[in-house]
C-alpha cells in the first residue's frame, strides 16, 4: 500500500489534500464491473466487412510478383488492397514531430524486411472468407540475406535492412549515427581506477500481450467523414498518422477510443487504423481489422531487444569514478519509436549515481526483426537492469555491501548530472535506506544517516573538462568474468590491477553560472528544438 | 468452402463421416478444433460431432478403468474412484478448460499441451478406435507414434489398469506459471513394486519430443531394482536419452534436456 | 452460406438465432444477440476473458461451437446485476479496485461466480485456482483475489 514517509520528506506534500493519498474509485469502474465499458470491438455495424492482411513469410526478400487472381475470385472477397492503393505508403510515427525520416510502408511493395510484414490487405464478408482468400494469394519472393544481430548489422558489408538508413543505424540531426554522452574524461579515470570491470548485458524483446488485441473498426459516416473505433493508446497521434498516410485532412476522421483493453506501449503504433479506414473508403462499408492472438504475439511490436556494454572504474573505497557505456537498441526493420528510446537511454546515463566521468554511445539499429516500440519505461528499463547488475558486481569487487555501495554513489541534490542538469529532488539514498529497513537488511549507521539533501553540490556540481572525441572507432570489448559468473574450468580470473599510488581527483573547473552550459547540443531531443 | 457441422447420434456414423473427408475434424471439447477455426485454419472445413452417450461413459468400478473419449477433466476430478488421475487432470488449464477439454482430445493435443496423455502413456493405456474399417484397440504408444495418420479415425475410449497403490503412480508437470501454465516438461512414472523391486517400470515424458514418449533408458535403469537414491540417480542420468525436445516460448530444447533428469530424480524420490 | 437455427436461454430469456457453420458462442453472443459483455482475447483458451456459464458450468465461449448450446442455459456478465443493483461480486470488485483496463473483468467475474455458486466460502488457494484460467495483464491479481474473498464474506488479506 501507498506510504508517504513524512519523516524523510516532511515538506514534500500538504497533509490537507482531499484526493491525493486517498482511495478513489476509478470513474470507469462501474462500466468495467457491469461489462458496459465500450471497447473498440463492442460495435456491431450493419454490413460490416472483415480485413485480414497477407504477411511476409520471409525475414528479408525482394517481392518479384504478387498474384491475386485466384484470391480476387474467392468467395466473399470485396477488395484486395495493395501498397499502390495506399495514398502515402511511407511513414514514420515520429514524423508528426519532425523526428526521423519516413521509412515504413503500410503495405510492402518491392521488399519485405521482417517476417510477418503486411503485403496485401483482403477485405471480405467474413473472417473465414478472408482467410480462404489469403491462402490463394501467390507471392514470388527472392530471399535476401538477413541480419538479426545489432552488432552484425553495424559491420561493414552487412545486409541493408531499411533503405532509408543504409548503414542500419538511425541518423540523428542528419549527421550522427548514435546518441553521444560525454562528461569528463572516462578513459583517463579508467586508467587510474583501482579496479575496472567490463560486462556485456543482453535483453530479449518483450511482448506486451494485452488481453485485447490491436484492432479497429472504420465506417463511412453520413457527412463524408469516417468514424473509427480504435484500440489505440494514443488517439490524437493515431488520427494524425492516419491523416498523413491516407492524405486527407485529419478532420476527415471521428476517432472514438480511450477505453483500451491493456496497452502498455503496444498500442501506440497505429497498426490497424490506416488500412481499416482505407478498406472502408474503398468499399463504402464498415470494415473491421482486428489482430488474432498469434498475430498480436508474433507481429505486434515488442519492447525491443538491447545489448549493453558497461565498463566501470571503481576505487577501493567504493567510489565509482568512471562509467563507459555502449548500448544498441534493436529497432527491428523500421524506426517506430526506438530512435526516441535511444535518446531516453542516453539521457538516463549513468543511472541515479554521481559519477564524475561518463561516456555513452547509444545506437538505434535496424535488423530484420519485428519492429520494436514503446513499453513502460522503454529506453531505461534494460539499461537499469544492466546498471544495477553492474553495481552489485562492483560492490562485490571492492568488498562492500551492495546497499551501502549504492548510498555511497547515489546522486544528491545539487550534483551535476552527466547530461548537464542539476540534480533536484533526488531520493535514491532514502529509497535504499527504506528498502534495507523493509528487507531487514543491516546497513551501518553512517549510511543510515546519509541524506539526499546533504553533501551534494559543491565540487560535485561542477562540469568537468571534457575532451573532444578522437575519430577512432571503439572496438568490441571482451566479456570480463566476475565472482558472480561461474568460473570456466580452465580460465582464471584476471588479477586485480595494481592500484595507482594515489588517485588524483578529477579536474574541477569552477561551476558555470548557468547549468545549461553545453546543454543545447546534448539535451535537444528532436534536433530542431532548443531549450 | 465454408465450415459445415455434421452432428450424428452414433459414434460409428461420426467415424464414417470423419474417415470419408480429409478436411473433417472431430469436435471433442472444442479446445483444439475451435481454436484452429479461430486462428483461420482453412484446412478444416467439416466439423463432426456425435451425441453418443457411450462417449461420455466412465467405468471405474473394477481394476481396469475405461474413460469415454468425451469425458472431461472436470468429471474425472469428480470421481473418487479415479483419484490416481486427479493430479494430471488438475494440471490442465483453468476450471473452464477442464469443464471442456476431454480425454480423447488430449491424445491429439500438441506440445506444450497433452499432459493427461503423459499419465495415460505411463499407465500403458489402450486406445479404442473406430475407423471406416470398424473398431479396434491399440496400445497408446503405438497410437501416439502414428498420431499424424489418425485424423480420419475416431477415438471411442481409453482404458488402463488401476495402479496397485497411490505410491506406484506419480505425476508432475513443470510450468513457469503457478498454479497454471503450459508444460515446460511433464513427467509420469508407473512403478509397480514386486518383492521390494520395481517390476514393469514405465516413465513417460511430455514436451520432450513431438509427441509424448517413454523414457526407455530410464525405465531400464529402474527395472528390477529397489527405488533408492542410487537407482533414482541412474534413472535421472538416463532420462534425456532418446528424447528430441524443441525450443518454444516456454523453454529451449537445451533447457528441457538439462532439467528432465533433475525432475525425474525428484519425482522418484518424492521430493518437491 | 447455409445457416443453422439455434435456440437457447440467454441470461434467463429464450433467444433464437441463425448461425453460420463453425460459429463460436462468443461471436453468436456478441454479433447475433448483441451481448457485448464477453470479450475476445485469444480465441485459444489462454486468457479466459470470454468465460460464460453454460448450465451453471464455467466455459470458454470462444471455444464453444455455438450450436452445442441448443436448449441449454447461457449466462454472461450481463446477467449478474440484480435489477438496478450490483451483484455482491460486482460491488466487491468495484470497492477493491479489482479492475484496471477492465478487459479481463467479465471473465474474472464469471469465474468467480462459478466458484461461489458451488463453494460460498472459498479459501485463498481455492480463489487462486478458480481464476487460474483467467489472465489479467494489468497484473491486478491480488485486488481481484481480495474482491472475491470479500464478496464471499471471507477476509481479504492486506
Amino acid at each position: 500500500m501507498l506510504e508517504l514517509r513524512k519523516d524523510i520528506f516532511a515538506d514534500e506534500r500538504d497533509d490537507n489534500l482531499k484526493e491525493i493519498g486517498k482511495g478513489t474509485q476509478r470513474q470507469d469502474m462501474l462500466g468495467h464491473v457491469t461489462g458496459t465499458s465500450s471497447y473498440f470491438n463492442d460495435h456491431k455495424l450493419q454490413g460490416m466487412l472483415h480485413l485480414k492482411v497477407v504477411r511476409s513469410t520471409h525475414s528479408h526478400a525482394r517481392i518479384r510478383r504478387i498474384d491475386t487472381a485466384d484470391a480476387e475470385r474467392s468467395a466473399g472477397v470485396r477488395r484486395i488492397i495493395r501498397g499502390a492503393d495506399v495514398p502515402r505508403n511511407l511513414n514514420t510515427l515520429l514524423s508528426l514531430i519532425n523526428f526521423g525520416k519516413d521509412d515504413e510502408p503500410s503495405l510492402a511493395v518491392d521488399k519485405v524486411r521482417y517476417k510477418g510484414e503486411p503485403i496485401l490487405a483482403i477485405v471480405a464478408d467474413s473472417e473465414r472468407e478472408a482467410f480462404e482468400a489469403i491462402a490463394k494469394v501467390r507471392i514470388d519472393y527472392e530471399p535476401l540475406p538477413a541480419v538479426f544481430d545489432v552488432e552484425d548489422a553495424l559491420k561493414a558489408g552487412a545486409p541493408v535492412v531499411n533503405d532509408t538508413y543504409p548503414k542500419n543505424a538511425f541518423i540523428y540531426h542528419d549527421v550522427y549515427d548514435h546518441q553521444k554522452l560525454r562528461f569528463g574524461d572516462a578513459d583517463a579515470a579508467l586508467a587510474t581506477a583501482d579496479h575496472v570491470l567490463e560486462q556485456r548485458y543482453q535483453m530479449s524483446p518483450i511482448e506486451h500481450a494485452p488481453t485485447e488485441t490491436n484492432g479497429s473498426i472504420a465506417a463511412p459516416d453520413t457527412n463524408g467523414r469516417y468514424v473509427v473505433y480504435t484500440s489505440t493508446q494514443a488517439l490524437f497521434f493515431s488520427v494524425d498518422t492516419c491523416a498523413k498516410i491516407l492524405d486527407v485532412p485529419s478532420n476527415t476522421f471521428h476517432f472514438i477510443g480511450g477505453t483500451v483493453g491493456g496497452g502498455f506501449g503496444g498500442k501506440v503504433d497505429t497498426l490497424t487504423e490506416p488500412l481499416c479506414i482505407l478498406g472502408a473508403m474503398l468499399t463504402g462499408r464498415p470494415v473491421r481489422y482486428v489482430f488474432g492472438r498469434e498475430e498480436e504475439m508474433q507481429y505486434g511490436p515488442p519492447r525491443g531487444a538491447e545489448r549493453i556494454y558497461i565498463k566501470d572504474g571503481v576505487m577501493r573505497d567504493g567510489r565509482v569514478v568512471a562509467r563507459k557505456v555502449r548500448a544498441y537498441f534493436d529497432s527491428g526493420a523500421y524506426t517506430r519509436l526506438s530512435s526516441y528510446a535511444a535518446v531516453k537511454c542516453a539521457a538516463h546515463l549513468p543511472g541515479p549515481y554521481t559519477i564524475p566521468n561518463v561516456y555513452g554511445d547509444v545506437y538505434c539499429v535496424f535488423t530484420n526483426r519485428t519492429p520494436a516500440t514503446a513499453m513502460r519505461g522503454f529506453g531505461v528499463t534494460a539499461m537499469d537492469f544492466a546498471i544495477e547488475c553492474q553495481m552489485d558486481k562492483l560492490a562485490n569487487l571492492v568488498g562492500m555491501d551492495p546497499m551501502e555501495f549504492r548510498i555511497l554513489n547515489a546522486y544528491r541534490d545539487g550534483d551535476m548530472k552527466a547530461h548537464r542538469r542539476e540534480a533536484k529532488n533526488t531520493a535514491l539514498v532514502e529509497c535504499v535506506q527504506v528498502a534495507a529497513e523493509k528487507a531487514k537488511w543491516p546497513i551501518r549507521d553512517e549510511f543510515k544517516r546519509a541524506s539526499s539533501r546533504k553533501d551534494g553540490g559543491g565540487n560535485r556540481a561542477a562540469i568537468p573538462r571534457t575532451p573532444a572525441d578522437t575519430l577512432a572507432r571503439t572496438t568490441a570489448p571482451a566479456q570480463q568474468r566476475t565472482t558472480y559468473d561461474r568460473l570456466p574450468t580452465a580460465a582464471l580470473r584476471e588479477p586485480p590491477r595494481e592500484p595507482p599510488p594515489s588517485a588524483p581527483p578529477p579536474p574541477q573547473p569552477p561551476r558555470p553560472a548557468s547549468p545549461a552550459h553545453g546543454a543545447g547540443r546534448f539535451s535537444s531531443v528532436f534536433g530542431t528544438r532548443r531549450r | 468452402m465454408t465450415v459445415t457441422v455434421k452432428t450424428f447420434t452414433s459414434s460409428s456414423e461420426a467415424a464414417a463421416a470423419l474417415s470419408s473427408d480429409r478436411n473433417a475434424r472431430y469436435l471433442g471439447g472444442g479446445t483444439l478444433v475451435m481454436r484452429a477455426l479461430n486462428e483461420g485454419d482453412i484446412s478444416l472445413s467439416t466439423v463432426v460431432r456425435a451425441n453418443d452417450q457411450a462417449l461420455t461413459r466412465i467405468d471405474s468400478s473394477g481394476p481396469r478403468i475405461t474413460l469415454g473419449a468425451g469425458v472431461t477433466f472436470a468429471r474425472i476430478l469428480g470421481e473418487r474412484d479415479l483419484a490416481f488421475l486427479h493430479a494430471p487432470a488438475r494440471s490442465i488449464g483453468g476450471p473452464a478448460v477442464r469443464n471442456m477439454g476431454t480425454v480423447g482430445g488430449n491424445l491429439f493435443a500438441p506440445n506444450p499441451y497433452g499432459d493427461f496423455t503423459v499419465a495415460l502413456l505411463a499407465l500403458d493405456a489402450t486406445v479404442a478406435l473406430q475407423g471406416g474399417f470398424g473398431s479396434r484397440d491399440i496400445p497408446i504408444e503405438e497410437f501416439l507414434q502414428s498420431r499424424d495418420r489418425q485424423a480420419g479415425t475416431l477415438v471411442l475410449s481409453v482404458s488402463c489398469t488401476r495402479p496397485t497403490s497411490a505410491e506406484a503412480f506419480r505425476y508432475r508437470k513443470i510450468a513457469r506459471i503457478k498454479p497454471k501454465g503450459g508444460s515446460v516438461i511433464t513427467l509420469a512414472a508407473h512403478l509397480p513394486i514386486s518383492g521390494g523391486r520395481i517390476a514393469g517400470a514405465r516413465i513417460a515424458l511430455g514436451s520432450m519430443a513431438p509427441t509424448q514418449i517413454r523414457a526407455r533408458a530410464a525405465e531400464r535403469a529402474l527395472e528390477g531394482r529397489a527405488l533408492d537414491a542410487a537407482t533414482a540417480a541412474a534413472a535421472a542420468s538416463a532420462a534425456a536419452e532418446g528424447t528430441s525436445p524443441s525450443d518454444n516460448a516456454l523453454g529451449s530444447a537445451w533447457y528441457r534436456r538439462e532439467i528432465v533428469g533433475v525432475h525425474l530424480r525428484r519425482l522418484l524420490l518424492g521430493q518437491e | 452460406m447455409a445457416k443453422t437455427a439455434l435456440q437457447f436461454r440467454h441470461n434467463g430469456s429464450d433467444v433464437a438465432i441463425f448461425v453460420d457453420g463453425g460459429t463460436n458462442l462468443l461471436v453468436a453472443l456478441r454479433e447475433l444477440i448483441g451481448d457485448m459483455t464477453p470479450k475476445f482475447g485469444c480465441g485459444q483458451g489462454g486468457c479466459g476473458t470470454c468465460s460464460v456459464l453454460i448450465d451453471g458450468e464455467l466455459h470458454l465461449s470462444c471455444l464453444t461451437l455455438a450450436e452445442t448450446v441448443a436448449g441449454r442455459s447461457v449466462e454472461t456478465l450481463d446477467s449478474l446485476k440484480q435489477g438496478p443493483n450490483l451483484h455482491p461480486l460486482q460491488r466487491a470488485f468495484a470497492e477493491n479496485f479489482a479492475a484496471q483496463c477492465g478487459y479481463c473483468t467479465p471473465g474474472m467475474l464469471m469465474a468467480a461466480k462459478a466458484l461461489l455458486d458451488r463453494n460460498p466460502s472459498p479459501s485463498h488457494a481455492e480463489v487462486v485456482e478458480a481464476i487460474s484460467g483467467n489472465i489479467c495483464r494489468c497484473t491486478g491479481y491480488e485486488p481481484i483475489i481480495n474482491a472475491i474473498l470479500a464478496a464471499s464474506g471471507g477476509r481479504a488479506s492486506a
